[in-house]
């Protein structure tokens, strides 16, 4: 008995310790890593940096080489004296732009249809749910070669030809490689994020409620706003979470339909890493990405645990 | 009686013929009502008699398949819920989580156009408020409250319109039954207060007795089958489902047999009350309510009425009153329920011997 009660203890253990281990492994050794990476001096030699912890003179020294922040700290001077070139905080708010107006368009074009799943009946609801994920079956890239097909800027494109042979164009128009492709490409691909938790919270909704409103001479759309919508408001925070951080980071996307024409964070990582060999910079940069992250992460955290209380 | 007669035609609602078909099923079956101003109804029935969707249907969140309603006048049925002048308690209350007392109360409030202004809504939910004593409570959230006082930011919010017709979907199911008991008084004594016209609908016929001034039961199919005041109701049941469901009773199954009812199992025919018709060899049942039944040491003689010798079964002391089960053979017990100090002599033991008897007047003759 007692052999078996400890054994369920170390059951238990393993439980505890497995996601513990998984986020010291893959999140906070790697970010460590790259912490150390960004404090790094940039040299040409493989890999192409030294790293701030070494042996100099007989002893081990913490000797953090601090370039990499300072250019990031001069275009932060440079912004709030107007002027100079804003190579990376321009990238950052192109990132942060774009993830914010795709988290519009994800929750816009995503909440009727939790709300539609939601209302379904019982039996119809997974399924539902199925569709919605289905493209997710389909690999991600050949999605966006589909949407780069469908907007393609000459008489081949699907779009275009729609428009030619309806007679309600008579040249084809520019549709890939600016910003409006760059953001139908991101929606589309995010919509699933914002859906699911939507979904989750919308199906909870007690119907008596909105039964309630609607009783007490409510409108549709007053039961709305002041009832569906405040009710949801924790699927609205967590579905927008799940597709702002992600898509803040994006650069597939951006890439294949937006053709590099706006520079966002994503690329800058990239090159960096890559083509520029400017390691120390480029996790710097990724650094400081999860920092403007955290912070508001945070923040609402606080002020939804906070709300949770008070209720 | 003279209630419902006189609400025939003129009644301040009326539910003309009103039946609900879901796919093959008839949840409600051509019902027929009609309610003064100012009173009291109960719809009883069992749990998926279709009370809820009639009470739904006048509350306009249900389209009757046939029929009409028609409030003070006016022809409800196609009108959406937020233009009908009811509102309802729903069961469990339905209070919004995400606002406060006074909001919940003001809810209803904010609805009406032209807007009102926002002093007359304040001073209204104020007087709301005080109505069912919650003032203090005004700025908490529904999960802050205890269940009583949800019922009351309910009743409060349901009221707040000032509707012609309130509605109470199973009101106090969600309560202890202690609290129930007298929630159930301060209730009606609300109701009677603000003077409005009621519609209540439980499965609870303590409920239903308690608080309504005509009580209507539904059968499990949807239909109405009748419709009076808690007494007649219980001393007069014109079914034995109705027998059986509000409150409890003895059945004995027999025919006709010269002015008695003759039932297979007891050594003599059951005398019956005065003036009922018996066609000789006719099935029919005899009800005899557990109060209406004396218990009795040796055979009480002739002048008891009906008499039938047996032994204790079971005791069930309930401290304000006793039950009493006696076996009378065949496996057949009869329920007898004694007022606390209405037994002639002591309580009597399990296994005693023992006779229940009856006066033939006691009795209730039914035929369905």
């Amino acid at each position: 008995m007692n052999a078996l009660l400890r054994l369920l203890a170390r059951g238990r253990l393993w439980v505890d310790a497995l996601p513990w281990g998984w986020m010291l492994l893959f999140f906070a050794a790697p970010f460590a890593l790259i912490a150390g990476v960004s404090l790094s001096t940039s040299e040409l030699s493989i890999p192409p940096y030294i790293w701030p912890l070494r042996e100099e003179g007989g002893s081990w020294q913490f000797l953090p080489d601090l370039s990499s922040y300072e250019r990031l700290w001069d275009e932060v001077l440079a912004l709030l004296s107007a002027g100079g070139e804003l190579e990376y905080l321009g990238a950052y708010g192109n990132a942060l732009l774009l993830a914010a107006l795709t988290t519009l368009g994800c929750l816009l074009a995503g909440y009727p249809f939790a709300w539609r799943i939601a209302r379904a009946g019982e039996q119809w609801r997974n399924t539902l749910l199925l569709l919605v994920m289905l493209p997710f079956w389909t690999s991600f890239l050949l999605r966006v070669f589909a949407w780069m097909g469908l907007l393609d800027s000459s008489e081949v494109g699907l779009v275009n030809q729609l428009l030619l042979g309806l007679g309600l164009v008579d040249e084809p128009l520019q549709l890939l490689y600016n910003r409006g492709a760059v953001l139908i490409g991101m929606i589309y691909s995010y919509l699933p994020f914002m859906v699911l938790p939507l979904y989750a919270n919308l199906v909870k909704l007690d119907q008596r409620l909105l039964e309630a409103a609607r009783d007490l001479g409510a409108s549709g759309w007053t039961t709305f706003v002041h009832v569906t919508l405040p009710l949801s408001r924790r699927g609205i925070v967590a579905g927008s979470m799940l597709v702002f951080i992600p898509a803040v980071g994006e650069f597939v996307i951006p890439d294949l339909l937006g053709g590099g024409g706006v520079m966002l964070i994503g690329r800058k990582i990239w090159d960096d890493f890559g083509p520029n060999q400017d390691w120390p910079m480029a996790a710097a940069v990724a650094v400081v990405m999860v920092a403007v992250l955290v912070v508001p992460i945070i923040t609402l955290y606080h002020a939804q645990r906070d709300e949770g209380r008070r209720r | 009686m003279e209630a419902a007669a006189a609400g025939q035609g003129t009644g301040f609602l009326r539910v003309e013929g009103v039946s609900k078909r879901y796919g093959q099923t008839l949840a409600v079956d051509d019902i027929s009502l009609s309610i003064t101003k100012n009173e009291i109804f109960a719809l009883l029935g069992s749990s998926g008699c279709g009370k809820s969707t009639l009470l739904r249907m006048i509350a306009g969140f249900e389209t009757p398949s046939a029929g009409r309603i028609v409030l003070d006048g006016e022809d409800m049925t196609r009108v959406s819920p937020h233009h009908r002048p009811t509102n309802m308690m729903f069961q469990s209350y339905a209070l919004f989580p995400h606002l406060t007392v006074r909001e919940n109360v003001a809810f209803g409030l904010r609805q009406i156009r032209p807007a009102l202004p926002r002093g007359t809504i304040d001073a209204r939910v104020d007087a709301l408020l005080d109505l069912v004593q919650l003032r203090p409570l005004a700025t908490r959230k529904p999960s802050e409250l205890s269940g009583g006082q949800q019922q009351r930011v309910a009743l409060a919010r349901s009221l707040a319109r000032e509707p012609k017709l309130l509605l109470l979907d199973e009101p106090l199911s969600a309560l202890d039954k202690k609290i129930r008991q007298r929630t159930q008084l301060e209730l009606v004594e609300l109701i009677r207060r603000v003077g409005v016209t009621c519609i209540m609908v439980t499965h609870d016929q303590e409920e239903a007795m308690a608080m309504a001034d005509r009580i209507g039961i539904m059968s499990p199919h949807g239909t109405l089958l009748q419709v009076g005041a808690p007494g007649e109701v219980y001393e007069h049941p014109r079914t034995r489902y109705i027998a059986g469901f509000v409150g409890e009773t003895n059945l004995f199954e027999g025919r006709f047999e010269s002015g008695r009812l003759a039932c297979p199992g007891l050594p003599q025919p059951l005398a019956l009350p005065a003036g009922t018709a018996t066609p000789e060899g006719t099935p029919a049942w005899l009800s005899v309510r557990p109060e209406r039944i004396t218990l009795h040491g040796s055979d009480p003689g002739e002048q008891a009425g009906n008499r039938i010798a047996g032994r204790v079964g079971g005791i069930a002391y309930l401290g304000s009153h006793s039950i009493i089960q006696v076996e009378i053979g065949g496996g057949r017990t009869v329920t007898t329920d004694h007022a606390a100090g209405a037994l002639a002599q002591r309580t009597p033991a399990t296994g005693e011997a023992v006779w229940v008897a009856w006066p033939p007047e006691n009795g209730v003759v039914l035929t369905q």
